[in-house]
């Protein structure tokens, strides 16, 4: 794993909102077809990270870069596909494919229609998401988890080498929660790789190679997922922190 | 109709109608979409500054409108971008204080409201051939982008954060939306008004969605939408002799209003009825003195019960067996 090229580096990232400190030194990285899952309670910080580490939020300090170029000068944005929470978007209106083909936009230029190639992608990624007979309907008469699967395969259709998801589990019923992982371990196996925020580690915990674990805006754990088993797994993690922290010795310094 | 039509100024007014009909709705459907519906409210009201400039200055009132209209855009649009609270409160005065202005400057030129009311409702007799020139080339300057970079400025519109993911420069595009947007409202003050223009931006946006499925479908409908209400209207008010703006909004409420029951017909033909699983038979209840008849069209949901259909009646669900109903 670790021969794989580095496709996200992140050193010594400090994000301040409001004048309070967010994110505190934040130092890691994502190697190509690696799978990452960004854990931690409500208000760690893990959201405000991948929206930094993506551009949309202003760093204070620290450097971020993607496939080897820094982020200020990166513009190969076609290489990465990002799923927001599902609440920022304001697409009511939208039909699920016109929503899906938003994702072709890094391949597309100004002015000149979309290319057969642009519409197949779109085709593949929506059938991906087992979702190409909803693609004429409004994606407000879908349910929670199937409008998830419609912003994933938004992501999908850029065909990206990173995949980046900000809580896809939040307020999907478990069924669901296992289409994603479906989903997701399909990506993988295509060499994609995945930095997923989670609340909890629930369904997409067994995909997940490495958790990054955010506490107060710093990492508390960077390992495989059992490591934190008993303090994050069980849901337990509001209270098993403390204990949690002696553990991993030097990784937090308060 | 074509005694309307022999006279040159309603020639050129019902030609600045069409136009107007349809870049309104064509770049309000990315406003709507935005969020931002009364935007087109308050750029009117900072026209209204350049057209008292016009006024006092003794300049042709189009061209100075345009120039500080798009200034106030550019303007809003910062303020927007720098996101503060106070960005709310920036607003309002900036639009107040348009208006003010607007009237102190023609009163202080010595034309008084009077003169600009015909800015603010339309006036059909004012259009003059130079105008319809110079609406002509705007109208192709904000046809163009508003069709031709729809699915960027869609996907900017709906999902900010993803387009800048995507690689587009969002800021620069969210400046051109309001520019486009003041170029507009400048445009219609001579067919809808400065006051009005903002409907014509909104409503057919909101009665296209009704009628129609999907964002390019509803950015189509609302510019047939608003050709229709905008040409209609302007002739309309040659007949009735009123001002053009106020008949163009009121037709334009009245599609909204017919748009309602057409999407109520629509969203229930598209309405599939939810499944249920079969369960095991558990009793036979028959439901006492049901005089209802219950189908299609009864308004109760119907719900596909393993081989038949129940309706949905007041918490429990009725199965028609024989000559009356059994409780599932």
């Amino acid at each position: 794993m670790t021969a794989a090229p580095v496709v996200l580096a992140a050193d010594d990232v400090t994000v301040e909102l409001g004048g309070l400190p967010v994110l505190r030194g934040i130092t890691f990285s994502v190697h190509a077809g690696e799978a990452v899952a960004l854990l931690g309670g409500n208000g760690s910080g893990k959201s405000t990270l991948v929206r930094s580490l993506l551009g949309l939020v202003p760093r204070q300090r620290g450097t971020v870069e993607l496939f080897g170029r820094p982020l200020a000068g990166f513009g190969d944005w076609a290489r990465i596909g990002y799923v927001p929470q599902r609440s920022t978007a304001s697409l009511s209106g939208a039909k699920v494919r016109e929503v899906v083909a938003a994702g072709r936009l890094a391949h597309r230029r100004p002015f000149l229609p979309p290319r057969p190639a642009d519409r197949a992608a779109v085709t593949r990624a929506l059938e991906a998401v087992g979702m190409a007979d909803r693609a004429g309907d409004r994606l407000s008469v879908l349910s929670g988890g199937q409008q998830q699967r419609v912003l994933i395969a938004r992501a999908l259709a850029g065909e990206p080498e990173l995949l980046v998801l900000d809580e896809p589990t939040a307020g999907v019923d478990l069924a669901h929660q296992e289409v994603l992982a479906t989903l997701l371990r399909d990506s993988l196996r295509a060499g994609t790789a995945v930095m997923v925020v989670l609340h909890e580690a629930g369904a997409l915990g067994p995909l997940v190679d490495r958790a990054v674990l955010l506490s107060e805006g710093r990492i508390a754990h960077d390992g495989p997922l059992g490591d934190l088993a008993g303090t994050f797994e069980t849901g337990g993690h509001e209270h098993g922190h403390d204990h949690h922290h002696r553990l991993l010795d030097g990784t937090v310094e308060r | 109709m074509t005694e309307i039509l022999s006279y040159p100024f309603m020639q050129r007014a019902l030609l600045a109608a069409l136009l107007t009909g349809l870049i309104a709705p064509a770049i309000g459907t990315y406003i709507v979409q935005r969020r931002l519906s009364l935007l087109g409210d308050g750029l009117g009201h900072v026209a209204i500054a350049g057209v008292g400039l016009a006024l006092l200055t003794g300049q042709a009132p189009i061209p100075v409108a345009v120039v500080v209209c798009v200034a106030g855009a550019i303007v809003v649009e910062v303020l927007r971008q720098r996101g503060k609270a106070t960005g709310d409160v920036g607003l309002a005065i900036l639009f107040y204080g348009g208006l003010a202005a607007g009237v102190l400057m023609s009163g202080i030129a010595g034309a008084g409201t009077g003169a600009l009311s015909q800015y603010l409702f339309g006036s059909l007799t004012t259009v003059t051939s130079g105008d319809l020139r110079l609406v002509g080339i705007l109208a192709v300057v904000v046809l163009v982008p508003t069709l031709g970079l729809a699915p960027q400025l869609f996907a900017v519109c709906s999902d900010e954060e993803f387009a800048r993911t995507q690689g587009l420069p969002v800021r620069f595009y969210n400046v051109a939306i309001v520019v486009l947007a003041a170029v507009t409202v400048t445009l219609a003050m001579r067919t809808v008004g400065l006051l009005l223009v903002s409907a014509l931006m909104v409503v057919p946006v909101a009665a296209a969605q009704n009628l129609v499925r999907g964002f390019y479908a509803a950015l189509a409908c609302a510019m047939v939408v608003g050709v229709l209400v905008a040409v209609g209207g302007a002739a309309g008010s040659f007949y009735a002799d009123t001002a053009p703006g106020a008949l163009i909004v009121v037709l334009a409420i009245g599609v909204f209003a017919l748009s309602w029951p057409v999407s109520a017909v629509l969203g229930r033909r598209r309405r599939v009825a939810p499944v249920l699983p079969d369960s095991p038979a558990t009793g036979h209840v028959v439901t006492e003195g049901h005089p209802h008849q219950h189908g299609d069209r009864c308004g109760h949901q119907p719900v596909r019960h393993g081989d038949h259909t129940d309706f949905l009646h007041e918490g429990h669900r009725h199965a028609l067996h024989a000559d009356h109903y059994d409780e599932h």
